[in-house]
């Protein structure tokens, strides 16, 4: 009998494992993991989003160039839904029965018990029909957020555009960004984001197991307000911008317009442009597509990302170099007989000049000239020491801002080709000198630079020696922040005594008439320039002026460069004096109006389409396309165009897209 | 024997009934806790914790009435309390009705009766008469077949219906036949099968008859001069390979498809959030989530707003989880182990051998109801429909635990007796 009462003891011990098993187990799932916990949070509550307004944008003058308008969000829980009238809904919607249903489906598919969208962005008339019958259709509700408006209808490239993030950007933003959000993906939307997209705010509402609302969650504790995006003041003139798109309408090109004493951007002209509000709203998709499949790519951002040989622009600082070295003085003269030999090389000048001064070297743009400054910079040290001093005046060069990005505030800057020394010892060994590097004297060959660099570098001559990085927010939020970046001087190692002479030369290229912009010369204003005549090996010759007005406490400096458009003088000069012109007088007066109006009505695009070889671009160079990927976006942008083409032989440059874009925008401004 | 007041309460065990009136107040609470917010502002009898108060209250006097009785009828009248539940037993699958399936309920009038329940004590009462006049040993094959057939009668019968879970319950009359002397092996093959069970399940079936070979070679070689050790152990293997290829045939053939699908959800095989899984899964979110403290009485936020079916039923011990925590939990599991290890105690001093297998037999059903219970919401057993003793909303199972319990403490009062 005892052996049997010690069972007892089994028996209880067995009742005490057990209870410790389940002990241990209710430990782990109510102490060790909060996975329990945090599921049970996520079945109760339903978080509402409440989405911020952006900030909105000013231009220098405080006129709003970027605001938000409401729109409207269908979201449907589908588990909500009773059957409904599919016909009065779709009606009211705009769109058909099979999408209603369509879009149902999808809603389920996401999600059947959260809310869900079911049409994103619905117009105001939608919105107004709907919410008169709202009441029949149990299970939606309107989501009222905003998106942007572009009053202008300018600078699409400038501010870029906003999307709802993508799976990528939630994933890489550490939780910051939730589908739904919205977030600038280029242009100054995406530079400024963080400033600019505001807080999200979000409402707690408990649900029972039926889906059914129980009110708020901890009485609105852990509720957020929506904190709207601050708002940012930017450089830009948006009236001289939109002069500027105008006159760049139909030709392809850049404009870079700075204010020197502050490196403001007074605008940044991309042509062709595009009406950013065309990647607003619904037709987003198919905008955004028709703009990448566009041949002249008006979704390059030419100022910042276009290469141009800066071409004779680039004599004044050639010029500033040698007064500085004390190669040369004012008073240098050299003997033009219409062609600098380098070697066997022959550099022709456009005019037979004799003997010339520095002053009517840059005035006339002697290419002469200028190749004798740098055949002295070069071999200064001796013809021995020829590598070492090309790279010191390489150097020098850079400090203007050449072969590196100037950091401005928009994102994918591109920084421009200017070589070191060791890149010709690639290419042709230890055994190269002056007569190699020749072209870069007046600014051909290898070197090659942005729109903006060319542009900054004339705000450094108009500034006298420094420069401040060119950006275009000049102030964010209430509090006016700016970049430390963006107050400070540049110098570029030039005494401001060496800028008066090289000013003088650029003084009378507008106003003497020897100069080779006479024609752009503006009543009242002392416009500082230099023509441009980029040769280009692929086909008509670009255009280009650089300049700065007035002569003393300049306003303004300008780049504008007109691809295949020939001579300077012809085209970039008088749209920079236009330009010009209209910011410091706020009006492009007299007689100049009407060529204003002659020159916005030029066409200068170039032909896409070569007969024999079926289709290919003339080989503008920002239309030179150097990256793999984008190649390959052209070429499929190709076969579009191609499919659309094919029964007209030859494209006339007037049936080509720019036109149509101007037209919508047109058609934008009117509604 | 003077005090008539005294002699019919005189020594019960008022410890337990005070477990027993704690429990009872654990599950009033918590099912008051689980009824939607609006039903609970107002008291009404009409709603589930009011029936439940009514059954309390009931029970209570159920239970005292019990402790009036002279404990010898309890002996006496076992062998028709037995035939009685299962004359029951079979009614119920003639003119019960079905709910959910099983055909376990006997409505009279609004009273809905669930003879099962009511089988547990009738059982234990025979099993407790037959060992308590014969005082059979279980050497011998006849005792163990009797004890088996007494036992078996209304598992059969409740199988039929089919509820399985309250059949799994009648195994507990394993362990007072073991305190009785059945061989410890009857437990150790059972516990063998339940874990070749799961380990087929876990394990590829050719390792598993490796691995039964290994130990089966290993035992032999440690008994070589012992032909009767090598033998049985050549016959448990084989049994033992057998068995594993029969519960391949048998989880197919025999089991229902929701059946399997709870076995495969508590063995991790498949997760199953919205169907089969459900329970279980919202049961232990809502457990989980009352963390160490819980999240206070009528605060829990998957309790208030339903997420856990049969809620205060069978899934009442997710209430207790969740606005609990750990340390209600605690507290509910460490006054059943009180009550199961002193209802054990009470039954070793009894002097009657009666008294003591009922007892027993009390303390392991309880235990097995508790046990299958709790695994279930927080999901190591599959789900077995059964309720959590004196805590589960429901008249029948309070009142047939009662009855079972203050039984006891009637036979208990009276150990210093005869019997």
């Amino acid at each position: 009998m005892d052996q049997l009462f010690n069972r007892k003891y089994t028996v209880q011990g067995l009742f005490i494992i057990v209870a410790l098993i389940l002990l241990g187990k209710l430990f782990y799932i109510q102490i060790v993991s909060d996975k329990y916990f945090l599921s049970a949070e996520s079945n109760v509550l339903r978080k509402i989003y409440k989405y911020p307004a952006r900030g909105a944008i000013l231009d220098r003058n405080m006129k709003v160039i970027v605001q938000n308008e409401p729109v409207y969000d269908l979201m449907v829980i589908p588990n909500e839904v009773k059957p409904f009238d599919t016909l009065a809904l779709a009606k009211a919607l705009d769109i058909t029965i099979e999408d209603v249903r369509k879009n149902l489906r999808k809603a389920r598919g996401k999600s059947s018990y959260q809310s869900t969208p079911f049409l994103k962005q619905i117009s105001v008339q939608s919105y107004a029909r709907l919410q008169e019958i709202m009441y029949r259709f149990p299970g939606f509700r309107t989501q009222d957020r905003t998106v942007r408006h572009y009053p202008d209808s300018v600078a699409g490239q400038l501010f870029g555009y906003v999307r709802e993030v993508s799976d990528d950007d939630i994933e890489k933003s550490d939780g910051y960004y939730k589908p739904g959000d919205y977030k600038g993906k280029s242009g100054l939307e995406r530079s400024y984001e963080e400033v600019l997209r505001g807080e999200r705010g979000v409402i707690n509402t408990v649900y029972d197991a039926r889906n059914t609302p129980q009110g708020s969650y901890a009485d609105g504790k852990y509720d957020i307000n929506a904190v709207s995006g601050e708002r940012l003041i930017s450089g830009i003139d948006i009236q001289v911008q939109k002069l500027g798109e105008e006159l760049m309408k139909n030709k392809v090109g850049a404009i870079v317009a700075i204010e020197p004493s502050s490196g403001e951007i007074l605008a940044l002209v991309s042509s062709p442009g595009y009406d950013p509000n065309l990647l607003v709203g619904r037709d987003q998709g198919n905008n955004y597509m028709d703009l990448i499949g566009n041949p002249y790519r008006p979704s390059l951002v030419r100022p910042i990302q276009g290469y141009y040989p800066p071409g004779s622009s680039f004599k004044p600082i050639d010029a500033l170099i040698g007064l500085q070295d004390g190669v040369i003085d004012p008073n240098t003269t050299f003997f033009c007989p219409g062609y600098y030999m380098a070697g066997n090389h022959k550099v022709k000048c456009e005019h037979v000049d004799g003997s010339i001064s520095m002053r009517k070297g840059i005035a006339r743009s002697c290419n002469t000239y200028f190749c004798n400054v740098f055949q002295k910079l070069i071999t200064k040290n001796g013809m021995k020491n020829q590598r070492q001093t090309y790279q010191e005046w390489r150097d020098k060069i850079a400090k203007f801002g050449f072969g590196s990005k100037l950091e401005v505030d928009i994102p994918f800057e591109r920084k421009g080709y200017f070589y070191n020394a060791d890149h010709y010892d690639k290419i042709y060994g230890k055994r190269w000198g002056y007569t190699t590097v020749i072209s870069q004297a007046i600014g051909q060959g290898e070197i090659t630079a942005t729109p903006l660099q060319i542009a900054n570098a004339m705000a450094i001559i108009a500034n006298r020696g420094y420069y401040i990085k060119p950006h275009l927010i000049k102030a964010m939020g209430d509090k006016n922040l700016i970049k430390k970046d963006y107050v400070a001087k540049n110098y570029v190692g030039v005494d401001a005594k060496h800028f008066e002479p090289v000013i003088d030369g650029m003084q009378d290229c507008v106003n003497s008439p020897w100069g080779t912009a006479t024609l752009s010369r503006i009543p009242d204003i002392i416009l500082c320039g230099k023509t441009g005549t980029v040769q280009n090996p692929h086909g008509k010759n670009h255009s280009v002026f650089i300049g700065f007005a007035p002569r003393d406490n300049p306003k303004i400096a300008i780049a504008v460069i007109v691809e295949n458009a020939g001579y300077g003088s012809t085209y970039a000069a008088p749209i920079a004096s236009y330009m010009v012109e209209k910011y410091i007088k706020r009006n492009v007066s007299g007689s100049r109006a009407s060529q204003v109006e002659w020159m916005k009505n030029q066409n200068l695009l170039p032909a896409l389409i070569d007969k024999a070889k079926k289709m290919k671009l003339t080989k503008a160079d920002s239309l030179i396309i150097k990256k793999t990927d984008s190649l390959k976006r052209l070429k499929d942008s190709l076969k579009i165009k191609s499919a659309n083409l094919k029964t007209s032989s030859v494209a006339k440059p007037n049936m080509l897209k720019a036109p149509d874009l101007s037209a919508v925008k047109t058609e934008i401004q009117k509604q | 024997m003077q005090q008539q007041g005294n002699r019919f309460f005189f020594n019960v065990d008022w410890i337990t009934v005070l477990i027993y009136l704690a429990l009872c107040s654990v599950g009033f609470i918590n099912i008051f806790a689980s009824v939607p917010p609006e039903q609970s502002a107002v008291f009404s009898f009409n709603a589930l914790y009011g029936k439940q108060l009514i059954y309390v209250i009931t029970g209570l006097i159920l239970g005292l009435s019990i402790l009036l009785f002279d404990g010898r009828l309890f002996n006496v009248f076992s062998p028709f309390i037995y035939g009685g539940t299962l004359v029951l037993l079979m009614a119920v699958l003639v003119i019960g009705n079905k709910v959910a399936g099983n055909q376990a309920w006997i409505a009279i009038g609004s009273f809905k009766l669930q003879p099962a329940e009511f089988a547990k004590f009738g059982t234990a009462l025979l099993l407790a008469r037959y060992v308590g006049s014969f005082n059979p040993k279980f050497r011998d094959f006849k005792s163990i077949a009797i004890a088996a057939l007494i036992v078996g009668a209304p598992l059969l019968l409740i199988m039929l219906q089919p509820d399985t879970g309250s059949a799994l319950v009648f195994l507990a009359f394993m362990f007072p036949l073991y305190r009785e002397g059945l061989s410890g092996y009857f437990l150790l093959i059972f516990l063998g099968m339940i874990v070749l069970f799961i380990a087929d399940f876990l394990v590829p079936t050719y390792i598993l008859i490796s691995i039964i070979a290994l130990i089966a070679g290993l035992f032999i070689y440690n008994n070589q001069r012992k032909q009767k050790i090598i033998f049985s152990t050549i016959l448990v293997t084989v049994l033992a390979i057998g068995y594993l290829f029969l519960i391949k045939v048998a989880y197919e053939k025999v089991l229902a498809p929701h059946q399997r699908s709870r076995i495969e959800l508590m063995l991790g095989l498949k997760t199953d959030n919205k169907g089969a899984g459900y329970n279980v899964i919202q049961s232990q979110i809502a457990i989980g989530s009352g963390q160490a403290t819980g999240r206070g009485f009528l605060q829990g936020t998957q309790t208030k707003y339903g997420y856990v079916p049969e809620q205060s039923t069978d899934f009442i011990f997710s209430t207790i989880g969740e606005e609990w925590g750990f340390a209600g939990c605690s507290v509910v599991i460490g006054l059943y182990i009180f009550l199961l290890l002193r209802l054990i105690n009470l039954a070793e001093r009894q002097r009657s051998t009666f008294s003591r297998v009922y007892g027993y037999s009390v303390a392991c059903i309880l235990f097995f109801h508790v046990f299958i219970n709790i695994g279930m919401t927080i999901g190591i057993i599959p789900v077995i429909g059964i309720p959590l003793p004196l805590i589960s909303y429901g008249g029948s199972s309070l009142w047939s635990f009662t009855i079972l319990l203050f039984i006891f403490l009637k036979l208990d009062s009276n150990r210093m007796g005869f019997i």
